[in-house]
């Protein structure tokens, strides 16, 4: 029987680059995917873009590229990726370039465009999803819109012959789901294949977070190696049944509890997962160890896409200025209260005009609040937070420097002070018909 | 008892909206998380964190549970001032949750 297999290269932008090497070396693998585009990265970019019209995508790109083309070209290995950001020709031709610098020949690269939908969300006036507000409340500083775009281009890309395929921002299963459609024929309209293969790009999406990562929790959840984690594997037959593995001797573990996990991970209703594609059916979803870091799944289903495609839209929302101390010894906790307080007179004292102020004692309760944090024992040291928004960056940086002033100023012993100031680009939903989304194919050859 | 006892968890994070779930260690124990952590329960617990509404999800094929919980964090991961943006440690938070059996 014909199997695919897909390797998962990258759960986030910044995520180790030595897994997906040794996917390409001992996998056994078809297609590598990199997934490197989190919620806010494309805004980044995109300012990037407005500075540089030849910057925009991924800060790794070339370092993975580097590492992994040759082989892969080589061994006919077909690369997908969501590195191109907010400049996804700038970084084929960047692929290009590294290309012929490691002396490749014969490469077909494709750029996928048409995520880019500012001007569409400028006309429109759609309504945020998150607040129910009008997006012309924003409109001013936006500074990106994206589209989700589906599996479609990047099928046409592996039809037109592309060994390397970079895109913007396309939902993130369907960079997993394509080579499927693509190597399997399966029709985009089987709305129960579609759901599957949505359950395996929603499995290999986050890359270490299926075989062991995010997942340890020593003397209740022991995993091995995760200093030398490696990084998933699909093994995916016709009937889109497939098998969750790793390259045999790489650390962590594939089994039906990092799974489970994983399957829930970021899932709202769990009998209706939207992307692009399909409306995704996870509840039937069944699995079974099948050996030893092996998990069949099957079982995933769907429905009907949608009319419409989210779009992610990118604005200046406000800044950010922080501040942190530590204290230590008898006494650290009432000396990072008194420090807290200190900042708090400080700020109203000298007019910093903020929107918002936290104050955070870390060791105490700075990420669950007083209630569930509460203890008997009083711990060692403790680290002083003062974290504010305000309307521009120099009231933000006045921030951290009250924090900092705390030094000389503030009480007995403080120490290891940092602080930082920044702009805080913030992103919001909305829905966007299809009718007026169009994505392009731009092809790069050596 | 303390829920980590019997499930195990691991949270997501999608703008100011937080899911946890809740997937039982031995899914023959699956109906005792059903029958004690309830929607209600999990909005008390994150009562100081948890502004909106608590919404579970059932899955008993694979013995879990999955809470969706509104305007969670902090205004949205991408502008909250929290340290810990995503949330990403709720679920260890609801590891602590006393469900009332003996030990």
């Amino acid at each position: 029987m014909r199997t695919i297999r897909i390797g998962s290269g990258a759960g986030y932008s910044g995520d180790r680059i030595e897994p997906a090497v040794e996917l390409v070396e001992k996998g056994d693998i078809q297609y590598l995917i990199f997934e490197c585009l989190a919620e806010r990265t494309i805004a980044i970019a995109q300012q990037a873009k407005m500075k540089d019209p030849n910057a925009g995508y991924d800060g790794l790109l070339t370092q993975r590229m580097e590492a992994v083309l040759l082989r892969c070209k080589e061994k006919g290995i077909k690369i997908i990726t969501n590195m191109g950001a907010a400049n996804p020709i700038a970084g084929a031709q960047k692929i290009k370039e590294i290309a012929q610098q490691l002396g490749i020949s014969g490469l077909k690269i494709a750029a996928v465009t048409g995520d880019d939908v500012v001007d569409v969300v400028r006309d429109g006036d759609y309504t945020i999803l998150e607040t129910g507000e009008k997006l012309s409340t924003i409109k001013d500083n936006i500074v990106s819109a994206n589209a989700y775009l589906g599996t479609r281009p990047i099928v046409e890309a592996l039809r037109g012959g592309a060994d390397v395929i970079i895109t913007g921002r396309v939902a993130d299963p369907a960079l997993f789901m394509a080579p499927l459609l693509y190597e399997f024929n399966w029709s985009e309209e089987n709305w129960d294949i579609m759901g599957q293969g949505t359950v395996i790009g929603h499995l290999l999406e986050c890359a270490g977070q299926i075989t062991g990562g995010y997942f340890a929790d020593p003397g209740y959840k022991d995993v091995q190696g995760l200093a030398r984690l490696g990084f998933p594997i699909a093994q995916v037959q016709e009937d889109g049944t497939f098998v969750i593995t790793k390259v045999p001797g790489s650390g962590g573990k594939v089994t039906l509890a990092t799974c489970k996990e994983q399957l829930l991970y970021e899932i709202h209703n769990p009998a209706a997962y939207i992307t692009p594609d399909v409306v995704a059916d996870f509840t039937g979803v069944h699995f079974t160890e099948v050996g030893e870091n092996e998990i069949k799944v099957t079982g995933g289903k769907g429905q009907p896409k949608t009319e419409f495609l989210k779009a992610s839209i990118g604005y200046v929302d406000s800044y950010m200025g922080e501040g942190q101390i530590s204290y230590a010894g008898p006494g650290a906790v009432n000396r990072g209260k008194l420090a807290l307080e200190i900042v708090e007179e400080r700020l109203k004292l000298i007019g910093v005009q903020y929107q918002e102020l936290k104050l955070d004692l870390i060791g105490i309760d700075s990420l669950h609040g007083s209630n569930l944090s509460k203890s008997e024992h009083e711990p060692y040291e403790v680290r002083a937070r003062v974290t504010g928004r305000t309307q521009n960056m120099k009231e933000a940086i006045r921030i951290g420097n009250e924090v900092e002033t705390l030094y000389t100023n503030g009480p007995a012993g403080g120490g290891g002070a940092t602080k930082s100031a920044k702009q805080v680009v913030a992103m919001v939903s909305a829905l966007v018909p299809r009718s007026l989304i169009n994505y392009k194919l731009h092809y790069e050859v050596i | 008892m303390k829920l980590r006892e019997l499930a195990h968890s691991r949270t997501g994070d999608k703008g100011n909206i937080s899911n946890i779930s809740v997937i039982a260690h031995d899914p023959a124990q699956y109906p005792i998380l059903e029958k004690y952590v309830t929607a209600e329960i999990v909005k008390e617990f994150f009562a100081e964190i948890v502004k909106g509404d608590v919404i579970r999800y059932t899955l008993p094929s694979i013995g879990a549970l999955n809470f969706v919980l509104y305007s969670a964090l902090g205004g949205g991961v991408t502008r909250t001032l929290s340290l810990d943006a995503h949330g990403k440690g709720l679920s260890s938070a609801l590891m602590n949750l006393e469900i009332p059996l003996e030990e």
